[in-house]
């Protein structure tokens, strides 16, 4: 996948809408400019025109020479946050993102946003000042060694010392965030190289034309015996992951899936890669994906991975996964081949192009018998569905998600937090395109849900965006509802409130003898919480007040929370044990039994 | 099984940490790494050999790859290759018995590079066996040996021989490449 931004385009919009007169003429190359005048007007001509950050003294020259810049800066309240906004922002957006902090404490507090960011193959830029130079490594105050503490959980990260570096680093960095697999890229500017001045010229700073990964490999043999393998398999399922969105390939997916007749499951990160509504859809697959789902995989004879990496959440215990299956694994990470899950075929490439190149090898072929044998296994489990239990006075969160779903609408974003709710979320919100799911999929990083949610909304502005969020990890980035009063954002704010960490309780409950230990949560009133944002809210205690209190929040002028008080003690269902095979799952409980029933799929 | 991988890096500061994080994250201990200036101008070339899976190789390749600094990878496995290393070897020996590890070093072909009247100093350089086989010697009269540094080894592929020219290039160098693919089947 080469790279998508065109820097040259953007360069002159962005120079065309300056407010400023004059401010362009630091724009226009070449000119002497201060470090942290190049900053910024290489960032301008990234294309970038919002940035999240926190300033302090190693980036304060940075932050001086701002204004004079067509930019928009987002004060976070912790750094945290700022690389989660980046994150969101990019998510919703397909661009970069970008997050600025200061040294020490500042840089360190951006460290789980990154991970949150590489773990999801996230675009996104973070800059952060520096010590000047001549004390980089005596532990000068608020040094922190970032490129060293960062260089796990980044693609790649720079310092640099010397001004006149910049400008080729940072579009270097851009180029890095957003080609072949994308990925987080930290660049850690010392105080005096923002503070001395180069030369700039944004088109001389270019940086050498993107090298794809040398193993990328789509064999002429690959293809055809790809091809093959689809005409002659009998229970074919397509694996659709976050890769589809990434190199934009839902067509090709769909064409895929509609010519040949295979039906598609969907990971966590891939949900909206494929409509929800489609006929050919099956679900999320995994750990709580529905037993139909999992079971499909567990019976199929040839699995097409598609962007997706066979993560342990999705595949259960790796020497009982698809054993029947050949394997067809199209991905644009040569380092993800048979890492988890060995495969027959590997198409090592970008996921639209090697679509492209295979589809014209795919004839119709009648998939009805295998799709009705798919239909038949979903049986029972569909009517005792909590979704469709009667209304008993109790308001479950899978009711709220399915209530939100149908108000709120395809068009939505949402964001969710990680949890119980992130699950139902899953389960009950039908997303029907790419882009309006937003979720920390691999990191699994609690707190991510209201910064994201902050860098979606100013990502599209002109689109609804839920946040979804648990009483507890709500509670860890809570303070940027400040953020959200700042900036006069319309962010809608759905806390689903059980009174416990609601995932941990689950697993207490499941695995370590109801042991609840640490489990129980003590919150704030979230509306008064709210309240003292000057934001509005409601809590919500039936499912009768669920609608009208999201058409409520949906007509507010500005933000709005939701605090909906749900079961305490309820569980996610189905769910496969970590470890377990993913025909070993916990079923919903039946009407016989009080306790979880442990079923096998073909129950 | 034993990997050899040659890689060309970035000569630049904190690459080699990136390479070697690598193997600390995928819990890979690093036999040995060399790293020296190459035939290409700003870039290094090392050769670092690790015990990992026989499956392992294709990811750590793939892997090192998606390093920034890294610009070509070679996974050396049992293609045909010349491996040395260098072993600087400090022994204790008076004017009344250095004459025993002269013939030893005779038969090694190694060299004496460092000569005072309480030691000596022998630079060896060989297949990881040979200089094994010195060391093993060496240390039949305990308290002999004082000091020993090993560069680890480095691997450079074979050109596009036919199998008469490798036995018309002479018996010792034959010799060598027959332990070196030894070695490789072995591993």
């Amino acid at each position: 996948m080469a790279s998508k931004g065109n820097p040259k385009g953007h360069a002159h919009e962005a120079n065309g809408s300056a407010a400023a007169p004059g401010a362009n003429a630091h724009l226009h190359p070449p000119a002497r400019l201060t470090g942290a005048e190049i900053l910024w007007a290489t960032l301008v001509g990234e294309g970038v025109d919002t940035v999240f950050g926190y300033p302090g003294g190693a980036i304060l020259p940075a932050y001086d020479a701002l204004r004079k810049f067509p930019i928009r800066h987002v004060l976070v309240r912790h750094e945290q946050g700022a690389a989660h906004m980046a994150d969101g922002y990019a998510r919703a957006s397909g661009k970069v993102g970008v997050a600025i902090a200061t040294s020490g404490p500042g840089a360190t507090n951006l460290v789980t946003g990154i991970a949150t960011a590489m773990l999801d193959s996230i675009p996104i830029v973070c800059i952060t000042g520096n010590v000047p130079s001549k004390v980089l490594g005596t532990d000068a105050f608020q040094e922190v060694d970032i490129t060293g503490v960062t260089l796990p959980v980044t693609k790649h990260n720079f310092l640099v010392s010397k001004t006149e570096d910049l400008a080729q680093t940072l579009r270097h960095a851009f180029q890095i965030a957003r080609s072949g697999r994308p990925g987080p890229v930290l660049v850690d500017i010392t105080k005096d190289a923002q503070q001395g001045s180069a030369v700039f010229d944004f088109e001389v700073a270019k940086p050498r034309p993107y090298r794809p990964h040398p193993m990328l490999r789509v064999e002429e043999s690959g293809l055809a015996q790809a091809a093959e393998l689809i005409r002659n398999a009998k229970r074919p399922v397509i694996l659709a992951g976050h890769g589809v969105m990434e190199s934009g390939a839902m067509e090709q997916v769909r064409a895929l899936a509609e010519r040949a007749q295979i039906p598609v499951a969907l990971t966590l990160l891939g949900l909206g890669g494929f409509p929800a509504s489609h006929p050919l859809n099956l679900g999320m697959m995994g750990m709580h994906g529905e037993a139909w789902v999992n079971h499909a995989i567990q019976e199929a004879d040839l699995l097409i991975a598609c962007g997706m990496r066979f993560d342990d959440r999705v595949t259960g215990k790796l020497s009982e996964y698809a054993l029947k299956a050949r394997k067809i694994h199209i991905e644009i990470d040569p380092a993800e081949i048979n890492k988890n899950v060995k495969v027959d075929v590997a198409l090592v490439g970008d996921l639209r192009e090697v679509l492209e190149e295979l589809l014209p090898r795919i004839a119709g072929r009648d998939g009805s018998a295998w799709l009705k044998t798919i239909e038949a296994s979903k049986g029972a489990v569909a009517v005792r569905d909590i979704k469709n239990l009667p209304d008993l006075g109790h308001l479950y969160a899978a009711h709220v998600m399915h209530d939100l779903w149908r108000i709120a609408g395809s068009d939505a974003i949402v964001v969710t937090d990680v949890g119980q709710h992130q699950m139902w979320e899953a389960q009950y919100f039908h997303h029907g395109k790419p882009r309006t799911l937003i979720t920390s999929g691999g990191l699994g990083a609690m707190g991510f849900a209201l910064p994201a949610a902050i860098g979606a909304k100013f990502a599209c502005p002109d689109k609804d965006v839920w946040v979804i969020a648990g009483d507890g990890g709500f509670q860890m980035t809570a303070a940027e509802l400040s953020t959200i009063v700042q900036e006069k954002l319309k962010i809608h704010i759905a806390i689903i409130n059980n009174g416990y960490l609601g995932m941990i309780r689950q697993w207490q409950e499941f695995f370590y003898e109801r042991n609840y230990e640490a489990a129980p949560l003590v919150s704030p009133d979230f509306v008064k919480l709210a309240d003292a944002h000057g934001i509005p809210g409601r809590a919500v205690r039936t499912r009768a007040e669920v609608a009208p209190a999201v058409e409520e929040a949906r007509r507010a002028p500005g933000a709005f929370l939701l605090n909906f008080l749900v079961e305490k003690e309820e569980s996610v269902y189905p769910m496969i044990p970590a470890g377990s095979a993913l025909h070993e799952m916990i079923r919903r409980p039946g009407k016989r039994a009080k306790d979880p029933l442990e079923e096998r799929a073909e129950d | 099984m034993l990997h050899t991988f040659v890689a060309y890096v970035e000569d630049l500061p904190g690459v080699l940490t990136r390479v070697a994080s690598l193997f600390r994250r995928l819990n890979i201990n690093i036999h040995s790494l060399t790293v020296g200036r190459s035939e290409r101008p700003g870039l290094s070339r090392l050769t670092l050999v690790c015990e990992a899976s026989g499956e392992a190789g294709h990811r750590i390749r793939a892997s090192l790859f998606k390093l920034e600094n890294v610009v070509d990878v070679d996974d050396i496995a049992q293609a045909p290759a010349v491996t040395r290393e260098l072993a600087l070897i400090k022994v204790a020996a008076t004017p009344r018995n250095r004459a025993q590890i002269f013939d030893l070093v005779e038969v090694f072909r190694a060299r004496i590079v460092d000569l005072t009247s309480e030691s000596l100093m022998i630079e060896m350089t060989g297949v990881e066996s040979k200089i094994e086989g010195l060391i093993e010697v060496l240390r039949e009269d305990e308290g002999r040996i004082l000091e020993i540094c090993r560069s680890g080894k480095m691997t450079m592929r074979r050109g596009h021989h036919v199998s008469s020219v490798l036995r018309a290039m002479g018996a010792g160098d034959a010799e060598e490449a027959r332990e070196t693919q030894e070695n490789a089947v072995e591993s």
